[in-house]
């Protein structure tokens, strides 16, 4: 006598475990749960031939994927397995919207930089401001000899102080 | 004489479950709804994984609004089982949490290069205006 206890299968079908008992490396007796609701939602016999057009090393996982689903069958009789995929593409879905908004985001940024950097600009710049200073406009700097330079921020020169905000709006615009 | 097509249950009129399981399709047959004989492989799939049996009992415990659902989905599932033997529709989830994965790192970088751009100009627009440039001294002498 063997003494071998039969695999979960076989007690609850009441039937001798044989040896080559299909069920028995993944049934054991000790989650008795485990075959219940695998044999509840798709039957035994479908789960046996299941099993035997699949090779040795692929079994396994067979079982373990069917017992989710049955899981999944008995939690929501009406949409099983599918209502959990549903939720999850809507995660998706969520998360790319997301993802889109994300990187118009990231587009805009990158936009506002290159604006911001461009050369060209900031070398007007430069040069408006040095000729304000040249010109007496702004700063200590003012060099003594322009003192002598018929110069009057009252003169034709006025022009240029109100001139220049515009101007630089203009550049930025 | 009256058309055999009036005739309720006729032998013509058998859903695809009965036709496949060669039975006289009974006038409530609970099958006959959800696998009408113009689509004989749906049933079919639905028979390979789950059983006729097991089908109708599933359908029967379920209200009758809500079978036509359960039968879609089981046919899905059936489906999917059927195209992969080892991971059912169970693949389809490790897929899709996979790809929500995916798509949450990816989120998650670009999230972190917006908060850098953010800190960046947040850091710019905090900084004094930039001092007038030295101009040239004019060292003219009188």
């Amino acid at each position: 006598m063997g003494g071998n206890t039969p695999c979960a299968s076989c007690k609850l079908l009441r039937r001798r475990c044989a040896k080559e008992c299909i069920f028995a490396p993944y049934f054991p007796p000790e989650d008795p749960h485990k075959f219940a609701i695998v044999h509840k939602v798709f039957g035994a016999s479908n789960v046996s031939k299941m099993l035997q057009d699949l090779p040795v090393h692929q079994r396994a996982d067979a079982v373990s994927s069917l017992v989710y689903e049955a899981n999944a069958r008995m939690r929501d009789p009406v949409y099983g397995c599918v209502g959990a995929i549903s939720y999850l593409q809507h995660q998706v879905s969520q998360l790319q919207m997301q993802l889109a908004v994300a990187q118009a985001e990231i587009l805009c940024f990158q936009m506002q930089q290159q604006d911001s950097s461009s050369p060209s600009m900031a070398q007007k710049e430069v040069d408006e401001k040095s000729f304000l200073l040249q010109n007496g406009f702004g700063g200590n700097f003012v060099p003594h000899v322009l003192n002598n330079m018929n110069l009057c921020p009252s003169g034709n020169n006025v022009v240029f102080p109100q001139e220049q905000p515009l101007k630089r709006e203009s550049l930025w615009t | 004489m009256s058309s055999s097509n009036s005739v309720e249950g006729s032998y013509s009129k058998r859903c695809a479950a009965c036709k496949h399981l060669r039975r006289r399709c009974a006038e409530d047959c609970v099958l006959a709804p959800y696998f009408p004989a113009t689509h004989p492989e749906r049933f079919e799939c639905v028979h390979k994984i789950f059983g006729a049996g097991n089908v109708a009992r599933m359908l029967k415990t379920l209200p009758v609004q809500e079978r036509a659902q359960a039968a879609d989905s089981l046919s899905a599932e059936a489906y999917w089982r059927v195209r992969d033997p080892v991971y059912g529709s169970t693949g389809i989830v490790i897929q899709t949490n996979q790809e929500i994965s995916a798509t949450q790192c990816e989120l998650a970088k670009i999230r972190a290069q917006i908060s850098m751009y953010e800190a960046r100009r947040a850091t710019e627009q905090q900084l004094p205006p930039p001092p007038p440039p030295q101009v040239v001294m004019l060292n003219l002498v009188d």
